[in-house]
């Protein structure tokens, strides 16, 4: 059977070109500029950052700015970190959550490479940014975002490196297969050596509260994390245990938790890997009581058909288990309305700054004997109506050597070694998004 | 020492200061000048001229200056496809290295050069590297066959690599597990036919082990990839469940959200009898709440799934409440979706928190915020039942505030309130009626004049209310004008002595000075039914209308459940499937949540509606006029009185005579009979609705009922094969004569022009009796119906399957190639009935090894009704017989080339007791050709089961 005739050919249509994952990535600072793009496929011209613009002045606000636009071929995904955009384009359906995760991720190793995540240690770093981000993604594809593997393969800057590199002209570019990369243990490395074996645990508490009118807690929830920072030698096997496990009933992992040894006996169980790290994250929900630490009373008014209004706030100590308050700081963003403010702190020194209309009073500790008390006259624009809204009060504070929550670490056993490391926790308290409502 | 250095001044040498530094003996100085070019290309500077030069280097013992090369070429090689050919040979040497790093960035480099030259030299070293002793390599070169496959599908096929990357979910990697699973799931996406990701009980049971060990990264890939799979049973599903739920404590948001999805999947196939049900329910609010303290982004993301959630599975998070109260420095995109969340999760359990804070936030500062948590008011009144009466003093409370914008958005929510609740807060109309003249939107103004119209008897000055809004009518948008005619006809017929120059006033300017067709129509019609019959026009305007329903806004339940296998995608923060917006979506597969199984759906706890429910209830949608009657006569029927040009075809003119018929009769006097007036608004929807659907049952039957049987359109060419032409069509034959149906749709950029069609030869000979008649060019977003006539002229050549049809059409663009199927019953001459002496002759002439016997399934017809169904396509009955209560036909018929086939039908009576699967009809077939019998067999399925 003859299937082709001479004249028609029949030719194989072309292939649709699929492209997946995070196209390109164009890095924005506040004014607007394009100071880095990465493309890992074909390059996508910077206009398509156009739509971001727009969307950007449309939200007024940089923290306003919607995390996912869609144009008319692409889909833009962006975060907002230290002051720099990171755009990253899409071509098709792919998980949004993933680009934004990955996006952190860059930015979190930018952070943990040159100290700090800004437009000109990017700008001094060019080289091996373009290096880290080339190793990061393969055809879309996340292939090493372990900073501990990344650091294998391409060395972080250091003065004194860049100086022997300039002299021998070696250079920062590992040149062997990062040990960790395949074993089962990926977040690890072979061969760690240390002179002091030490192993320090930060029980860190953000306590996320809206507290009403009335000084009554409309919500409130306590977000944890135990920061870790390792310097063991060779192959650890630690054992973390706590006083109080049941606190925690809504715990996220790092990928080197034994799931199971939690699940049955909740303790964490795992081999570490080398240096810093986040060893879990959890919640402490509304549900159990959170403990509220500090106390504001306010009074915030405004005359009718009169230029001014009075203000008059104290901050006082409430259920801190005998531990001192202390880096309070109460910043205010007060109605536009508002010209400018003259008052008197007790303690402590405050800025009111017109134009942002932001004020800022700087407390310090509290000492319950003589409470820290901000109190005065605010002057209003003549002739404009009187303010709608309330302001809310947001408060930063910190307290030393306590979990609010009541967690406590009991134990921290080590297997497979023989060494006797050198052990520590430190727990501390801080504010997160504490609100107050007036 | 910074990099900044490498950013010199733009000079007007710099490319050449470059090509020389480049092509300098000094190993230093050439790095150097590479890094100078890596950081143009950062600044997105064109670099491209260099590229010789820098390939130049690539040849070198030092890695970072290889590296610096490759991720040159990575960025340019698309664009410099034949330059790239010439850094094949390091390529392939590189592939060899003994270094697994240099082995790995070599053939991933390579894969990402999109030129087909290069393939061929890239088939070798692949084939290797995915057999490397390392697994560095080995992950690496998975991601490559995906590359290669986007460029030359077949060559992966052909050079067996589909196979070696499904073997490589067996490795012993996990990470190397994690990228096979991500690349065969890349190109199954692109090739949804090619079930490339055979997911079996045993390869499932692969992936749950690699999903323990991979990455994050590689977890995503793979739990995305369970989630396509359809578990057997609920035992399946429920181990699988338990395999997958410690994924939920998962520090990476995209992992947890992954595994929400599958576990969502899933859940549909267990029992709600199980107590691992409820378990699972439980285990699922943590993690979904902890994604609300991550960044902003992401919690962004997380929210417009849980909305999703929600509305699937309210138990999950019906405690939940609090943590969706919104923070005052909240960014603005995640403060609206807390919003629409409360509402959904506000249950009288839990309103006077809700309604406390919506207070709150009607008084905080962006604009858009308050509106919506004004309108989330409204909606916590029509929603839960036992709240109305505090939310409806929250929203006057609110209106004192006299804020512009609170007002109005107040009073529109009244709206909704007044007709969820009728005669129950009517008390509040005074308030109302004090902001009239701050009320500045089209849609406050509407909802106010509707409120006057409704309640017009109890407002004492309803008429000078209504007067007021009159003397800037043309100025109005379209929405108050509507609504204001109808107000006024309301209080018209509520109080007619003092009204009737008003009501006069506004038919008058509906009828006679606006030019919208809608308007105008509605005038008219209100005009005639209160000249015709006042008692009539009481009738229908007053009507008790219909409650509204509690949830206006909740997404269809089919598309629910369509975006509940999309958790985690666009998809899911669009609340759009995503055939509807991904770009290019090449014959997207449409998921579907497996069907819920368990004998206990009765046994639903009360608050967990179940999908079934949901169903009947079709979400109501409030008509924008706040009037069902309004938006009944709005569809653009157009009345006698300004009907449209009658048109010539006699389908149409059908048409109009049916709907102007039906108006008289629905307006004229004395026909008219009142109605119940609870059922007044389906009952006037019914002869207009029915009638509509006779109108289509006419065209229908117009198109069908002389010729033989026309399937449905089907696409023959899709729009990506063929740069953006689009061709979908069928066959049909009607007195004699064959053609071809096509619609050709632009769905390019460009204009299209220059058709011509071309066939290639085949069994029948059929071939186009006419060029193809394109007479305009096909603009973008553009279709054209043609209609091709054929013959069976054109020469002949067997194909295989007989009726395959292999077409060539041409545009300025290029030429495009596709086949099709042709039924064969469009070959069924008109003169194929065989005389009966000649049919028992024949029918014995031809040998027995001819014939072929068929069963036909599932045809519920008696012997008369397939005999005259066959009949339209020209298989001629000759005789029919019955043989011991079965029915026999014998029936004739002829192909165009003079082939005659004769059948004997044998049709068992139907019997109750047997289902549908019982074999009822027998199709023998004789023929001199048996080739053809398959063909005429599936002709006849085709016809009679259509």
């Amino acid at each position: 059977m003859k299937l082709m005739s001479e004249e028609v050919v029949f030719a194989k249509s072309e292939s649709h070109v699929v492209l997946k994952m995070i196209h390109s990535l164009f890095l924005i600072n506040c004014s607007g500029d394009i100071f880095l793009e990465k493309h890992w496929k074909s390059v996508v011209s910077q206009s398509v950052c156009d739509y971001f613009f727009e969307a950007q002045e449309k939200a007024i606000d940089v923290e306003n700015v919607p995390p996912v636009i869609s144009t008319p071929h692409h889909y833009l995904i962006s975060i907002y970190r230290d002051k720099i955009f990171f755009v990253s384009v899409i071509q098709t359906e792919v998980p949004p959550l993933f680009v934004i995760e990955f996006l952190h991720r860059v930015a979190d190793t930018f952070q943990d490479y040159f100290g700090e995540c800004s437009e000109t240690a990017i700008k001094d770093n060019v080289v091996i940014v373009y290096e880290l981000l080339e190793e990061m993604l393969d055809n879309g594809f996340p292939l090493a975002t372990e900073s501990n593997i990344l650091k294998e393969l391409i060395k972080p800057p250091t003065i004194l490196r860049s100086v022997v590199n300039s002299i021998t002209g070696s250079s920062n570019v590992g040149d062997t297969l990062p040990t960790g990369q395949l074993s089962n243990i990926p977040w690890r490395r072979a061969g760690v050596k240390y002179t002091n074996n030490e192993a320090y645990f930060d029980v860190v508490e953000e306590i996320d509260a809206i507290i009403d009118k009335s000084g009554s807690t409309v919500f409130a929830e306590i977000q944890g994390v135990i920061d870790s920072c390792i310097k063991l030698s060779g192959m650890p096997d630690l054992s973390l245990s706590f006083m109080n496990p049941r606190l925690l009933d809504d715990v996220s992992f790092h990928p080197c938790i034994r799931f199971k040894r939690w699940e049955s006996e909740r303790v964490l169980s795992f081999i570490p890997p080398d240096g810093n790290f986040r060893l879990i994250s959890y919640r402490v929900s509304s549900q159990n009581l959170v403990a509220i630490p500090v106390y504001v009373k306010h009074l915030i008014s405004f005359k009718e058909n009169s230029s001014s209004g009075r203000f008059d706030v104290t901050i006082g100590p409430k259920q801190n288990m005998g531990k001192t308050v202390e880096s309070v700081v109460m910043t205010v963003h007060m109605p536009k309305a508002v010209l400018n403010m003259n008052l008197t702190a007790t303690q402590g020194n405050y800025t009111f700054d017109p134009v942002t209309k932001v004020l800022t009073w700087d407390v310090g500790k509290i000492t319950p004997q003589k409470l820290p008390n901000l109190k005065g006259l605010v002057n209003l624009q003549s002739g404009a109506p009187k303010p709608e809204e309330n302001p809310s009060l947001n408060i930063q504070f910190k307290i030393q050597q306590l979990a609010i929550s009541g967690l406590k670490v009991n134990r921290l056993d080590m297997y497979g070694e023989k060494y006797k490391p050198f052990k520590g926790v430190k727990y501390i308290t801080k504010a997160g998004k504490f609100q107050v409502r007036t | 020492m910074t990099d900044s250095k490498y950013f010199t001044t733009t000079k007007k040498g710099e490319i050449f200061e470059l090509k020389a530094e480049l092509n300098s003996d000094k190993k230093e100085k050439k790095k150097e000048a590479v890094k100078k070019v890596i950081a143009s290309m950062t600044v997105g500077k064109d670099v491209s001229a260099l590229f010789p030069d820098v390939v130049n280097c690539m040849q070198t013992d030092n890695l970072e200056l290889k590296k610096l090369v490759y991720l040159y070429l990575m960025n340019y090689a698309k664009s410099q496809p034949d330059m790239a050919i010439m850094a094949v040979n390091t390529f392939v040497k590189d592939c060899e290295d003994p270094n697994p790093l240099i082995r790995a960035l070599a053939v991933r480099t390579m894969g990402c050069i999109r030129v087909d030259k290069i393939t061929e030299y890239l088939c070798e070293p692949l084939r290797k590297c995915l057999k490397d002793e390392d697994p560095y390599v080995r992950k690496t070169a998975a991601v490559c066959v995906a590359k290669l496959h986007d460029i030359n599908a077949q060559l992966v096929e052909d050079q067996g690599f589909l196979d070696t990357l499904k073997d490589l979910i067996s490795d012993s990697n996990p990470m190397v597990v994690a990228n096979a699973v991500a690349a065969l799931s890349e190109i199954a996406e692109s090739h949804p036919s090619s079930n490339l990701l055979d997911l079996n009980p045993q390869s499932i049971n692969k992936l749950l082990t690699a999903l323990n060990e991979c990455t994050e990264w590689g977890q995503i890939f793979i739990l995305d990839c369970l989630a396509n799979y359809m578990p057997k049973d609920d035992r399946e599903a429920q181990s699988i469940c338990e395999r997958v739920t410690p994924r939920l404590s998962h520090a990476n948001s995209a992992v947890v959200l992954s595994a929400v999805k599958v576990l969502m999947k899933f859940m549909e196939l267990l029992s709600k009898d199980l107590d691992y049900y409820g378990t699972l329910l439980k285990k699922l609010a943590p993690p979904l709440v902890t994604l609300l303290s991550a960044e902003p982004e992401l919690q962004y993301v997380a929210l417009r799934n849980i909305n999703l959630i929600v509305q699937k599975r309210p138990e999950i998070l019906k405690h939940e409440m609090k943590v969706f109260f919104v923070k005052y420095n909240d960014p603005i995109y995640v403060k609206l979706e807390k919003l629409d969340i409360m509402i959904r999760l506000a249950s009288q359990a839990n309103i006077a928190q809700v309604l406390a804070e919506l207070k709150e936030y009607a008084t905080e500062v962006d604009v858009d915020f308050v509106r919506k948590a004004v309108r989330a008011i409204g909606r916590c009144a029509i929603k839960v039942e036992q709240s109305a009466e505090r939310c409806v003093s929250t929203l006057l409370d609110l209106i004192q505030t006299k804020v512009n914008y609170v007002v109005q958005e107040a009073i529109v929510v009244i709206k909704d309130i007044f007709r969820k609740y009728p005669n129950k807060y009517e008390s509040v109309i005074a308030t109302l009626c004090e902001n009239l003249d701050s009320l500045d939107e089209p849609e406050a103004r509407a909802a106010m004049i509707w409120i006057v119209g409704e309640y017009a008897e109890r407002i004492d000055n309803a008429d000078e209310l209504l007067e007021s809004f009159l003397e800037g009518f043309h100025d109005e948008s379209t929405q108050v004008q509507l609504q204001l005619l109808t107000a006024i006809v309301k209080l018209f017929l509520k109080k007619p002595t003092e009204t009737q120059e008003l009501v006069q006033q506004v038919l008058s300017l509906a009828t006679q000075d606006s030019d919208n067709p809608d308007l105008r129509d509605r005038g008219y019609i209100y005009w005639r039914l209160l000249s015709t019959d006042p008692v009539a026009a009481k009738e229908v305007v007053l009507a008790e209308k219909p409650l509204i329903s509690e949830e206006t806004d909740l997404i269809e339940p089919t598309l629910l459940d369509e975006l509940i296998c999309y958790i985690g995608t666009l998809a899911s923060v669009y609340h759009k499937p995503p055939s509807a917006f991904v770009e290019g979506s090449r014959g997207v597969v449409h998921k579907s949540l497996p069907p819920r199984t368990g004998s206990s759906e009765s046994a639903e706890s009360p608050d967990a509606a179940p999908p079934g429910v949901q169903a009947g209830e079709q979400p109501a949608v409030i008509p924008a006029q706040g009037d069902l009657l309004g938006d009944l006569l709005n569809l653009d029927l157009g009345p006698p009185v300004s009907g449209p040009p009658i048109a010539t075809s006699a389908v149409q003119m059908g048409a109009v005579d049916l709907l102007g018929g039906g108006l008289d009769s629905l307006i004229g006097g004395g026909s008219f009979t009142p109605v119940p007036s609870t059922t007044m608004p389906t009952n006037l929807g019914a002869p207009l609705g029915s009638g509509l659907g006779d109108l289509f049952d006419l065209t229908g039957g117009v198109g069908a009922l002389p010729g033989s049987y026309v399937a449905p359109k089907a696409v023959w060419l899709p729009a990506m094969k063929a740069k953006g032409l689009e061709i979908s069509g069928t066959f049909t034959r009607q007195v004699g004569s064959i053609s071809m149906e096509l619609v050709l749709t632009n769905k390019a950029l460009q204009v299209m022009s220059d058709f011509a069609i071309q066939f290639n030869r085949n069994s029948f000979g059929l071939a186009p009796a006419a060029p193809l008649q394109v007479h305009a060019p096909l603009a973008p977003n553009q279709s054209v119906e043609i209609s091709l006539p054929l013959n069976t002229v054109g020469s002949v050549m067997k194909m295989d399957p007989l009726n395959n049809l292999q077409v060539a059409v041409k545009n300025n663009i290029d030429v495009f190639y596709f086949s099709t199927l042709y039924p064969l019953h469009i070959l069924f001459v008109e003169d194929g009935k065989m005389e009966r002496q000649m049919f028992l002759a024949t029918w014995k002439d031809i040998p027995n090894e001819n014939e072929a016997q068929f069963q036909i399934k599932d045809c519920s017809l008696n012997a008369d009704a397939i005999s005259s169904k066959l009949q339209g396509s020209n298989i001629f009955t000759i005789a029919k017989r019955n043989v011991e209560g079965q029915d026999m036909l014998y029936q004739s018929l002829k192909l165009t080339n003079g082939i005659w086939v004769l059948a004997e039908l044998r049709i068992q009576p139907s019997n109750p007791s047997f289902t549908d699967l019982e074999v009822r009809t027998l199709l023998s077939l004789k023929c001199r050709a048996p080739e053809v019998s398959q063909y005429i067999y599936q002709a006849y399925e085709t016809i009679l089961k259509n």
